[in-house]
């Protein structure tokens, strides 16, 4: 039988289109395409650990984890909630694991706040020994026992003078009963949570300080997760899950507490439109629109983001489709601001889900469009181009540069429940997350997980910035290699060295503190902002630093990445420049300051006048 | 992947030819034309883009929908000798631009050449055995699992969409004569997943969840239902749609993720061989001459 050419030619193409697919995916094909068993990731190759030996002279940098010799021995506990959910329990008590890095006793050393979330558990702050190690005083501040059974668990902190005496207040917001405490001197904290006017019960997924409406006093914005009247320890119904994976507006509502001033709060959320009851994980604020006004940028789980756009301080409206960021449904649980193009911009960096074969959502890097601001902005997502899409089961993410090099790098920490290495609950996932409604929104739908893994041990995410649009992937070869289930991420110079360590609080796993030993030839720079009381946070207060035809735009955060805070001190890396041209402050307020050719390698500390 | 889209050959012109403007009314009017489920596959992607934002974005649909009819041009000028109709490329490259979820743009493109050149590659008595997108879904979910994955959206979070959807959808395929197979599979499916349920222990509703998706609405109206890939009688047809629907069972509790697609490419091919074969042997004695006549 003669075959004509024309088939041949055909079958050839075939053949070789088929055969060109694993190369381009870049990797062995999954026997029996079910990714739900997806590769492991064990642990770290010879090659990496011998990659490790030389990171430093490869890379700029090398994490060395320090966790014990600092004094630390946090491990996080989960909560057990109402035994109805037991056969999803690992899934659902999957949040909290906090930490937050803070100069609570302005004795110039961060410290560090750490969130347990067990009933019964207790918090940390761990006050810098200034020697390398930490010590916990969180009893005798009177912050420890802040999870008694009744009145929920922790979820994480956030930090701001909110009463305008110079020192750093705390927020802990929970899953039940959250609380405000007035730092009282660094001596101490007193509970001041009358003054907010919380409601009785909110599981509280995110908070952000801000200042929204520039009266010059810190506002807070609480991001609810599950519905707010939900005890998620006394259920009286298994119908509580999300009505939908990625449309779902049955979570928790957000609030907006305006600070009147004189130490209390009221409740504003619905005046300026915030009533939003999306699943929120995640929130941050920044002026990203160049109106002087910070707007909001909230990551909701189980649906898409959303931008509130702040109008003059008095109104916010959400503009997410519009400005691409609102478009499609995802599962996002981080926002992170970022200038990663050193143009003086932020970008937006999101984290959601990919999991081989099954899910591949994909980050989101929201890069603003060239030549747009105020209600014309628009963002592109180019998280994919740049390298830094993919990254599992994807929790905390933060921007900083780790090798000083000068560009903006990106840390991130993954895994959800890792269990069974044999066994994973990707496949009974996928079948009841593309059901209706009316299946999803029930727990007792929902297959037993059985000790199995949902995207477990997953490997670490450090992706260096070349500055000129590309990351490349190094977490194993600098040293961020364990395979706990990460949640938050605290980029932080720790000793004062020039350099930004790392710290990752784990769920259901230890606070690890990777110290950074960065290569001491790049040059770097720090400002330390103290804002016009009461907003001596200066939260809000922006630092553009302009040096080598660069610019690198900055600010102090009220709250940033998933259930973490940065400390307020920014950093900058140099590269190999010798000199900085200028730093372009803009205060809170408005008011802008100029620090001519400022010194490199110290940190400068600048009072607004 | 779609009923009555195929490029078969139309039928020959009548003796008795409808005026122009029948004709016209036939073509592009009718309701049983080859441009309906294009039509409708194409309302579904834009209503669901728009309202639920189904897609990451255009691009990557776009950019399947123009690999697949270049290719179909190619292959079919150079191969065949003649320029085809497009509305089987186009169905192919919007089914993939649906179907395949990826961060990187290469999945569409490889995906929509993979579907176009198997039905020129693999062909079996002059018709290509594999449903064309559901062979390339299928190789990309093998073979680059790293970047691909099925669609996982849903119809919002109200019942509204989804029963539009099951209506409109069932009267098409109604009209295409094609209900028949979409009927089958579902009960088969529904019953199974009891059968699945009572196996693994788990809630029953989680077993049948994924059938009130979108990916098992196109998978169920524009797939399975496929005239050129499926066999030729009714009872054949909906015997294979059972096939089908009984393979991605021991799919599913072997915890196959992307299960229905995988079960059409086990199921298909070979049921289509079979018939082709069968159709063949009782063609031939017909075939052969009348002793009488030599």
């Amino acid at each position: 039988m003669r075959m004509d050419p024309g088939r041949i030619g055909a079958i050839v193409l075939f053949v070789g289109l088929v055969a060109a697919v694993p190369i381009l995916d870049g990797g062995t094909p999954v026997v029996g395409g079910r990714a739900a068993r997806s590769r492991p990731s064990g642990a770290p190759s010879p090659a990496a650990a011998g990659a490790r030996a030389d990171a430093r002279a490869r890379y700029g940098l090398k994490l060395v984890d320090v966790t014990a010799e600092s004094g630390i021995d946090f491990v996080h506990s989960a909560p057990r909630l109402d035994p109805k959910l037991d056969h999803i329990m690992p899934q659902i008590a999957s949040m909290g694991a906090g930490v937050s890095a803070v100069d609570f006793d302005r004795d110039g050393w961060l410290d560090l706040y750490v969130v347990n979330s067990g009933e019964g558990s207790l918090n940390r702050l761990y006050r810098n020994d200034r020697d390398g190690a930490f010590e916990d005083v969180a009893a005798s501040m009177g912050v420890a026992d802040l999870n008694r059974p009744g009145t929920g668990v922790s979820m994480g902190t956030v930090w701001a003078d909110y009463d305008g005496d110079g020192y750093e207040d705390m927020f802990l917001y929970k899953w039940g009963k959250s609380e405000l405490y007035r730092n009282d001197a660094g001596k101490g904290f007193v509970r001041a949570t009358d003054a907010l006017g919380l409601p009785a019960w909110m599981n509280v997924g995110c908070a952000v300080w801000t200042d929204f409406d520039r009266d010059g006093e810190v506002d807070l914005f609480l991001g609810g997760y599950w519905p707010d009247d939900l005890d998620l320890w006394r259920l009286k119904s298994t119908r509580m899950m999300p009505e939908s994976f990625e449309y779902a507006k049955n979570g928790g509502g957000n609030r907006m507490f305006r600070n009147k001033g004189d130490g209390t709060f009221e409740d504003v959320t619905a005046a300026v439109g915030l009533d939003s009851t999306r699943w929120t994980l995640c929130a941050s604020a920044a002026d990203l629109r160049g109106t002087g006004y910070p707007d909001l940028f909230v990551a909701n789980d189980y649906g898409v983001s959303e931008f509130f756009a702040n109008d003059g301080g008095k109104r916010f409206r959400e503009i997410g489709k519009s400005t691409g960021v609102g478009q499609a449904p995802k599962s996002g649980m981080n926002v992170a601001f970022g200038d990663v193009f050193n143009d003086g911009r932020f970008s937006v960096y999101v984290t959601n889900i990919s999991e081989e074969g099954v899910l591949i959502q994909g980050n989101n890097l929201w890069v603003p469009k060239e030549g747009t601001s105020g209600d014309e902005l628009k963002y592109e997502n180019l998280a994919d181009s740049m390298g830094v899409e993919l990254g599992g089961w994807s929790f905390g993410a933060m921007f900083g540069d780790l090798n000083n090099d000068g560009a903006q790098d990106l840390v991130l920490t993954n895994g959800y429940v890792s269990a069974s290495r044999d066994a994973s609950y990707w496949y009974d996932y996928s079948i009841i997350a593309g059901g209706h409604g009316a299946i999803i929104g029930d727990a007792k739908n929902w297959p037993a997980m059985k000790g199995a893994s949902l995207s477990g041990h997953q490997q670490k995410k450090v992706w260096l910035n070349d500055g000129a649009g590309r990351f490349s992937e190094v977490a194993q070869a600098v040293g961020y290699d364990d395979l706990h289930d990460g949640r938050a991420v605290v980029l932080a110079d720790l000793w004062n060295r020039g350099a930004l360590d790392l710290v990752v609080a784990n769920q259901r796993g230890p606070l690890l503190v990777y110290k950074n030993e960065v290569d001491p030839a790049n040059g770097w720079i720090g400002f330390d902002l103290k804002g016009r009381a009461p907003n001596t946070s200066a939260i809000g207060a922006e630092v553009r630093l302009y040096w080598d035809g660069r610019v690198q735009l900055q600010q102090v955060s009220g709250g940033m990445s998933y259930s973490a805070q940065s400390p307020r001190r920014l950093h900058f890396g140099l590269g190999k420049a010798a000199k900085v041209d200028r730093a372009v402050i803009r205060w809170p307020s408005g008011s802008e300051r100029t620090i001519e050719a400022p010194e490199p390698g110290r940190v400068h500390k600048v009072e607004e006048s | 992947m779609s009923a009555a889209a195929r490029t078969e050959p139309s039928p020959p012109p009548s003796p008795a030819s409808p005026s122009r403007a029948r004709a016209f009314v036939r073509d592009y009017l009718s309701f049983n034309n080859r441009y309906l489920p294009p039509f409708l596959i194409t309302c579904i992607l834009l209503a669901g883009q728009v309202q639920y934002g189904f897609l990451e974005s255009f691009t990557r649909t776009l950019l399947a929908i123009a690999a697949a009819v270049a290719l179909e041009l190619a292959l079919s000028r150079t191969i065949v000798g003649k320029w085809p109709h497009l509305a089987s490329a186009y169905i192919t490259g919007i089914s993939v631009g649906i179907l395949l979820r990826s961060p990187a743009f290469w999945p569409y493109v490889m995906c929509a050449w993979i579907s176009i050149a198997s039905k020129y590659a693999i062909r079996w008595r002059g018709r290509h055995l594999y449903n064309p997108s559901n062979l390339g879904v299928s190789v990309m979910f093998f073979l680059a699992p790293g970047v691909a994955a099925p669609l996982s959206v849903q119809w919002g979070n109200t019942i509204w969409p989804m029963v539009v959807v099951w209506i409109v959808g069932s009267l098409i395929i109604w009209r295409l004569r094609r209900f028949h197979v979409c009927a089958t599979y579902a009960a088969s499916f529904v019953g199974l997943s009891f059968v699945r349920h009572l196996l693994t222990g788990e809630p029953w509703l989680a077993q049948v969840a994924p059938i009130t998706g979108p990916m098992y609405q196109l998978f169920i109206f524009f797939m399975i239902t496929d005239p050129p890939t499926t066999v030729r009688s009714r009872k054949g047809r909906m015997l294979v749609a059972f096939l089908v629907a009984l393979v991605e069972m021991f799919l599913r509790l072997d915890r196959v993720v992307v299960a229905p697609f995988y079960a059409l490419f086990l199921v298909g091919p070979p049921a289509l061989a079979v018939d082709l074969w069968l159709r063949d042997r009782r063609a031939k004695p017909e075939a052969k001459p009348a002793p009488a006549a030599a």
